[in-house]
């Protein structure tokens, strides 16, 4: 709860950061509000569980965790914005807050206990990034993706709403544990077919939100249209926060539903995941490719969906935790190394990373470990994260999804060494210059890398933490 | 303690070596990898040999799931991890001689490269076993990419998806073992992925038939046993030679200790089903790259043909599962090691002079190149398996052990001896003999620095032909505990 106070004040606070004109105070200054939040979260973790707003939003370890990474990688994210502030771009202050404010959103999302809530969260985190994708005012590509994001955006929060709304109708309450004992025990039978219409809807809305298949096809344009430091927060922040609030509106409020949802799920996990991998290996660019491997993470996080069962503690929550945080810190670091050599060498193909091992070892490495993370690869998080997630699947005797998303990862394997054979087995052009990096930003990229095979080698004191 | 010791030296010593540069990372790397030898060799002294894992070492290391980090040495660990430590400083003085861009980052990748091979030979806990699988592919990825021939692009990337799609294959079989463990509670900490919780599962038929293939997949690739061979010869040519040799004398002998230690025991039943099959197809192989041989021009393709050919017949030891075939497996495994890694040395150097490997355009060395001559025939008669070498006492065992499955499968396996003879022979007629070439006048002998790495592998090639006891002795009590697990479930 502090979080979300102080995110909320310090929002403002950077608002008012902006009219000093210098934006040199801006970068600093949000990282430090950050850090503070970030530790007001951690010392959440050990009070008792609370409830707040009467009963809509809850406090307890499952939202300090999934906050923790949300804010995590917000404040690894944000050293990559350098090239806002050396360019002085005249919004940034506002940028900034945009950020801090979806950051509440994306909280609300997951500490949700009432379905206002999670409408809510949903809606602030949502209507920044309509505005953050579209923040390159003069690049067409980025107007473009705004507009389809907003459209989209808009048409999903309906079908959401139109969910919650016959989800109350059936049930006549918003509230989690209200809704589970009405769906167990209906008390009236014929309102049944309203609810699952309702559930439908709100499984529609959210697999939007966290671009799973089909309702996806709008995340590689408006991945590749955003600039490349909002489109690295859209593809962790809101998925992470996307898959702790699905995972608890099925667990909490619906395991009774679950012969339901259930097939509904698995064919959705089975489909994202072919269409992610699929689409991924036909990418040209680095960007896309990136896009469409976080469809397919989706896949990998739906399977977690799938292995819980309609329980929200245990193995399934704390691997869905796990690749979340897995996940995001390998994309934060490749997002950020895309980033920084985009902006120099202005070529966003594969070919943009030709001789990069050369040029920038520093870099390449961090993107090696990044994409093997991405992977699946041994030695780094993702590894581990696939594994809990593949383990507790096959634990609850989902066998075929399991081999299903094996081969899948297979196809993974193929466009993730792409951009590896562009900066080690590719020569750069003749006349390219070593990428500048700045000290902040390559502390944070070997930060990253440290963290990833941290995970990788040691999950043990996250691995069981919810 | 000496456990851990020995398989993060290597770590260390390359993390430390990407601090340095040039000369300094060179002498680093190869003090590192002579200490790292000297610390093996000591644990073979220390080590009382019983059938059971010495040196154990067992922490908790993913609690929440019941993981181990649990390491351990039994004779057949030990001497692959001698094979291993003992090669690795002659692979790298290898490289020495070679000019190529960035040799800090070479040298690390092999030093990091072996802490995965040895975590390879001693884990006893699966899923570590398979962490570094995984751990020692990623280096050679590398080497093999960065520093290696024209099609470098094309051809890492096969061998990488061939390889990984194997283990991916292993890991779904594990998953499954590790979950039929312990009670079949929900949590997963209740189950174990010990080795010797793997050895005492009670699998169906069934399930071990399939469980077979899942596991095997990563194995017979990895040999490579014919028809997974199919990114082998490939790799091996246009790797560099410094990878080649890992490849070929350490790496390839993850494929035959992962089916010792992990394939036979623990499903034996799968075993005993597909036994024939896997034989047939050993056998195939070694025709195969034996015929494939002959036909080769290019030096160094031709002994990547004869190497699949000597891998079949190891392969067809192993599945013979008697104790002949497998302690002749295990000696072979050595004499490979140090004949294969001799031999892609010699084929190196002769390239580094001439600038060719191609068989037709070399002829009449041998005048200028005595030493070198001697050289390359003890490595050769040892692969063709003449009495006193190394290459003898593994191919006679495995041929016995091969015999005692079926005669007629033997006397077929018998000819690679004649097929080996055969090509290799001809190689070094053509090469080293033969009707003088554009080079004869001009090429050099051996240096001092070349012959420091053939010496110790010519002395190898010798001690194992002459005292094979040494180093049976040490296999006999591993392979007779192997060969009774396996009893036991069938």
């Amino acid at each position: 709860m502090t979080s979300i106070i102080l995110l909320s004040v310090f929002g403002i606070v950077n608002l008012f950061l902006g009219f000093l004109r210098s934006n040199k105070v801006l970068l600093p200054g949000a990282m430090l509000l950050l850090l503070a939040v970030f530790g007001a979260n951690y010392a959440d973790w050990n009070s008792e569980p609370a409830s707040y707003f009467n009963h809509m939003l809850v406090v307890d370890h499952y939202t300090v965790a999934f906050t923790g990474i949300v804010l995590l990688t917000a404040i690894v994210l944000l050293p990559f914005s350098r090239s806002y502030v050396v360019s002085g771009e005249p919004n940034l202050a506002e940028y900034y807050a945009l950020l801090l404010f979806s950051l509440v959103g994306a909280i609300m999302m997951i500490g949700y206990d009432h379905l206002l809530m999670l409408f809510v969260g949903i809606e602030i985190l949502s209507i920044s990034m309509y505005v953050l994708a579209g923040s390159s005012k003069r690049d067409s590509r980025s107007n473009e993706a705004a507009l389809k994001y907003f459209l989209m955006g808009a048409f999903a929060t309906g079908i959401l709403l139109f969910g919650v709304a016959l989800l109350y109708g059936a049930t006549g309450t918003f509230a989690l544990s209200q809704l589970a004992a009405a769906v167990a025990a209906p008390a009236n039978a014929s309102l049944q077919p309203m609810l699952y219409i309702g559930i439908l809807m709100m499984i529609i809305g959210i697999g939007f939100k966290v671009s799973a298949a089909p309702f996806h096809f709008w995340t590689p344009d408006v991945y590749e249209g955003t600039p490349t430091f909002f489109t690295a927060f859209m593809s962790t922040v809101v998925k992470t926060a996307g898959f702790a609030a699905f995972l608890k509106l099925l667990a909490v409020a619906l395991p009774a539903a679950q012969g339901f949802w259930m097939p509904t799920i698995q064919a959705m996990c089975a489909l994202t995941l072919l269409l992610g991998n699929v689409g991924a290996a036909a990418q040209d660019s680095p960007k896309r490719m990136l896009a469409y491997s976080s469809v397919s993470h989706a896949g990998y996080l739906l399977i977690g969906l799938v292995a819980s069962k309609g329980v929200l503690k245990g193995e399934a929550a704390s691997a869905i935790f796990f690749y979340s945080l897995a996940y995001s810190i390998a994309t934060v670091a490749s997002f950020g190394v895309l980033k920084l050599v985009n902006d120099h060498r202005q070529n966003d193909s594969y070919a943009g990373l030709n001789g990069l091992g050369r040029t920038n070892p520093l870099l390449a490495f961090v993107m090696t470990v990044a994409m093997l993370s991405l992977a699946g690869i041994p030695l780094t998080g993702g590894f581990f994260g696939k594994f809990f997630l593949l383990a507790a699947a096959v634990g609850q005797g989902y066998i075929g999804l399991v081999v299903f998303a094996v081969i899948m990862s297979m196809v993974g394997l193929y466009y993730y060494l792409r951009p590896l054979i562009a900066m080690y087995l590719r020569p750069a052009d003749e006349n390219a210059t070593p990428v500048p990096v700045d000290g902040i930003q390559s502390a944070t990229l070997v930060v990253l890398a440290l963290l990833t095979i941290i995970l990788g080698i040691a999950p043990g004191f996250l691995s069981g933490l919810l | 303690m000496l456990t851990a010791v020995l398989l993060f030296l290597p770590l260390a010593a390359a993390l430390l070596l990407l601090l340095t540069k040039g000369a300094t990372a060179r002498a680093l790397a190869l003090g590192a990898s002579l200490i790292e030898f000297g610390l093996a060799v000591y644990t073979a002294f220390a080590f009382k040999n019983s059938g059971a894992a010495g040196f154990d070492l067992n922490y908790s290391w993913i609690p929440s799931a019941g993981i181990n980090f649990h390491l351990g040495l039994d004779g057949l660990s030990l001497l692959l991890v001698l094979l291993t430590t003992f090669l690795v400083p002659l692979i790298l003085l290898s490289a020495f001689k070679r000019d190529f861009d960035n040799p800090t980052a070479f040298y690390a990748l092999v030093l990091f490269m072996q802490t995965g091979l040895l975590g390879v030979f001693t884990s006893l806990d699966a899923f570590l076993f398979y962490f570094f699988w995984e751990v020692a592919l990623i280096p050679i990825y590398f080497l093999a990419g960065a520093w290696g021939g024209e099609r470098r692009v094309a051809i890492t990337l096969k061998f990488f998806l061939y390889t990984v799609v194997g283990s991916l294959l292993m890991l779904a079989g594990f998953v499954y073992l590790y979950l039929q463990t312990g009670p079949a509670a929900g949590s997963l900490a209740a189950h174990s992925s010990e080795l010797s919780a793997f050895y005492s599962l009670k699998l169906s038929a069934a399930e071990q038939s399939w469980l077979f293939w899942l596991i095997f997949a990563a194995f017979a690739v990895k040999m490579p046993i014919f028809p997974f061979h199919t990114w082998q010869p490939d790799t091996y040519t246009d790797a560099p030679a410094p990878a080649t040799m890992l490849l070929s004398g350490i790496m390839l002998k993850m494929g035959i200790y992962g089916t010792m230690r992990w394939l036979l025991p623990v499903v034996p039943l799968g075993v005993s089903q597909w036994q024939k099959p896997v034989i047939i197809l050993s056998v195939i192989g070694i025709i195969y790259g034996a015929i494939i041989a002959i036909r080769q021009r290019d030096v160094k393709r031709l002994i990547a043909y004869s190497s699949l050919s000597h891998v079949g017949l190891m392969a067809a030891g192993v599945f013979s599962l008697t104790a002949t075939g497998l302690q002749g497996t295990v000696v072979q495994m050595l004499a490979h090691g140090v004949n294969v890694v001799g031999m892609f040395f010699i084929a190196d150097a002769i390239e580094r002079r001439t600038g060719t490997r191609y068989i037709p355009d070399l002829g009449g060395l041998t005048r200028r190149t005595p030493v070198l001559s001697v050289c390359f025939l003890v490595m050769l008669l040892s692969t063709v398996a003449l009495p006193l070498t190394g290459g003898f006492v593994g191919e006679f065992l495995l041929l016995a052990g091969v015999y005692q499955y079926n005669a007629w499968v033997g006397a077929v396996a018998g000819l690679t001896i004649i097929f080996s003879a055969v090509y290799l022979l001809r190689m070094f007629q053509r090469v080293m003999l033969g009707p003088d070439s554009a080079f004869s006048e001009t090429i050099t002998d051996l240096t001092g620095s070349e012959l420091l790495v053939l010496v110790p592998l010519i002395a190898l090639v010798f001690w194992i032909g002459l005292f094979p006891n040494s180093f049976l002795h040490l296999a006999e009590p591993a392979v007779a505990s192997i060969l009774e697990v396996v009893a036991r479930g069938r």
